[in-house]
């Protein structure tokens, strides 16, 4: 196997995106920026059409799944420990949040801070290794923080979360989902926005390089180390901007938000829409949110059935994801309408 | 120096557990290059299976320590076939994600089942009591399950050194492109080696019911710890997983011993040698240095 590190990626079968937004050929500009108005039509109204509550929490997992994508889809690092940082936030936002009462943007700021420091040790340690065994090292050091936060009770309240995170915001009423949901779209938009820039950037193609050809990257002088270490801080942040929102979103923070199973939930949003293709991660993490939501609403208590069953199915199945074989499609259509 | 003895040996039981389920998921990455996430639900499989064997049809422990590591290795070879093959053709990512969907799916279906809450097994009787030493006693059943655990890596280590099979999985695990090059059908041994290393999951988990609580999610923190375990010692060495194992013991059980004032200790400290390994060799303690990337 590591004999193979010198070949592109494409020839190894290492998870790659097919070939989308981040190759030479991209969507027509009228394509994207219809796209663009969809998405962003379809944010608008999202909270008329579901549960507001429901629709805050798509939210917050779009962010998640959108950090996870950047580095498994766009470094070729597969984190499978991003719980760490979408959790840390949550508590940090929380405890600022109750102790300082601060308006509640400034609390999720503090929250995701928090969580990119605490990326700068794991992710230090973990880009010493690569593929599996990264995905096992973060795994490890997400557990870790877990146990930390379950022991630490004077501060986490252990078992019982943090009850009781206000949603101040200069005296405005938000206890209402609906009206929360738009206070916290323009914070999600940036946060997506930012990681469009990151892929987009010149920063964004060298790790895209790195992702295909490592060893190539190394030999035209690029400190890979440290390129995987800066986009592992920058998921860290993003994830943790989902995690702090999801902490006020639902005034409550629960161990849960630090649990192995959240890290692998945030991994298969983001195979089901599409590996490296972002839009795909937040269509992944919108599909996800509403199916849990019905299948405990019909009283279904098994969740790990169906999911597990998604994970089985689509690993097995539909490795493009949605967005992937959408795109996929998409191509060959433009193509054939060309000739 | 008594309570040094005493933590020591109970670190190599602990340490025991750890091997046996390092030893499983090194011989199965070496053959077939998947990291198998399954592995804790197996061993809560194997566990379980010993508890509703004895509470639903009164089979005694001796016979579950048979039946449970055989039926689960078959399980496993079906799997394998089933699933597991299809995918190891690609990135081993994708049967990580795999078999992390299996996990979640085998213990929701316990859980639905049995419940959350854990079941007591009786130690079986021949075994209940303790060992006198000299200096202290030993709860007999601890005392088996050390020896036990050694004397099946010693076992898989006369295998793997001293027979075919064994050189077939070695050449594959250490050249998978040149092994099949010297007309040895590699294919013939992945299905069986896979079940075998759920197998010695299953035994794990049944040798762990009488001493640890039985629930449906047993497996799931435990895997995690030995995922940091299988990091230390080398995931390509096959040794270094069952030394790590049993090294991992020792230092969780002296860090619980000697510094109790910080309950966090036995539970990090683990991940703490963790960190230090990937700082001071990457590649773990018995592993080969990776190609750098």
């Amino acid at each position: 196997m590591t004999s193979t590190v010198d070949t592109p990626a494409a020839q190894a079968g290492r998870p790659t995106p097919p070939s989308g937004l981040v190759a030479a050929a991209r969507a027509p500009r009228w394509v994207r920026y219809a796209l663009l108005a969809v998405g962003l039509v379809a944010a608008l109204w999202l909270p008329n059409g579901l549960y507001p509550a429901v629709a805050v929490d798509i939210l917050c997992w779009a962010l998640f799944a959108v950090a996870v994508d950047l580095l498994l889809g766009f470094t070729g690092l597969m984190s499978f420990g991003h719980a760490a940082f979408w959790g840390a936030s949550a508590y940090v936002t929380g405890l600022v949040a109750i102790h300082a009462g601060l308006p509640f943007p400034a609390a999720v700021l503090a929250g995701a801070l928090a969580a990119a420091l605490l990326a700068v040790p794991i992710g230090y340690l973990a880009v010493k290794r690569t593929g599996i065994y990264f995905a096992m090292v973060t795994l490890a050091f997400a557990q870790m923080v877990y146990y930390v936060a379950n022991e630490w009770r004077s501060v986490t309240q252990g078992e019982n979360g943090l009850q009781g995170v206000p949603r101040s915001l200069f005296g405005l009423d938000l206890t209402d989902d609906y009206y929360f949901y738009y206070a916290i779209l323009p914070i999600v938009l940036l946060g997506l926005a930012a990681a469009w820039r990151i892929v987009h950037s010149p920063f964004g193609r060298v790790l895209v390089g790195i992702r295909d050809n490592p060893a190539r990257a190394r030999a035209l002088g690029y400190p890979v180390h440290r390129y995987k270490l800066t986009a592992f801080v920058l998921s860290g942040f993003i994830a943790g901007l989902g995690g702090g929102l999801f902490a006020v979103g639902h005034r409550f923070v629960s161990l849960d938000v630090l649990h192995w199973t959240t890290s692998g939930k945030a991994v298969i949003v983001v195979v089901l829409g599409g590996i490296g293709t972002l839009w795909g991660a937040v269509l992944g993490a919108a599909l996800v949110v509403r199916l849990e939501d019905w299948l405990s609403f019909s009283g279904f208590e098994a969740i790990g059935l169906v999911t597990g069953g998604i994970f089985v199915l689509v690993v097995l199945l539909f490795r493009r994801g949605i967005w992937g074989s959408a795109v996929v499609l998409a191509r060959r259509w433009l193509a054939r309408s060309q000739r | 120096m008594t309570g040094f003895l005493q933590n020591t040996f109970n670190g190599l039981v602990s340490g025991a557990f750890y091997a046996l389920l390092a030893l499983g998921l090194a011989v199965i990455f070496g053959m077939l290059r998947v990291v198998n996430f399954a592995h804790g639900a197996f061993y809560m499989l194997g566990a379980f299976g010993a508890y509703v064997l004895l509470s639903e049809a009164g089979v005694p422990f001796w016979a579950a320590l048979v039946i449970m590591p055989l039926g689960l290795g078959l399980l496993g070879m079906a799997l394998e076939r089933a699933v597991v093959h299809r995918l190891t053709r690609l990135d081993p990512l994708y049967n990580f994600l795999l078999t992390f969907g299996l996990t979640l799916i085998l213990q929701d279906l316990v859980k639905s089942r049995y419940g959350v809450q854990s079941s007591p097994y009786a130690t079986p009787s021949a075994l209940s009591g303790s060992v006198d030493f000299g200096l202290f006693d030993f709860p007999t059943y601890r005392v088996f399950i050390l020896g036990f655990a050694v004397l099946v890596c010693v076992a898989v280590w006369w295998t793997l050194t001293r027979t075919r099979v064994g050189m077939v999985v070695r050449a594959a695990t250490e050249r998978p492109e040149l092994t099949p090059a010297f007309g040895i059908n590699v294919g013939r041994w992945v299905t069986p080696v896979f079940g075998f290393g759920i197998a010695l999951a299953g035994l794990a988990g049944v040798l762990a019911a009488p001493m640890r609580a039985v629930n449906p999610l047993m497996g799931a923190d435990l895997i995690i710890v030995v995922f940091a375990v299988v990091v230390i010692g080398g995931l390509g060495s096959i040794f270094g997983s069952v030394a790590a194992g049993f090294g991992i013991g020792l230092v969780q059980a002296w860090g619980e011993a000697y510094l109790s004032s910080f309950p966090i200790v036995s539970q990090t400290i683990v991940f703490v040698v963790m960190a230090v390994v990937l700082l001071w060799r990457p590649a773990g303690l018995f592993g080969r240095e990776e190609a750098p990337a």
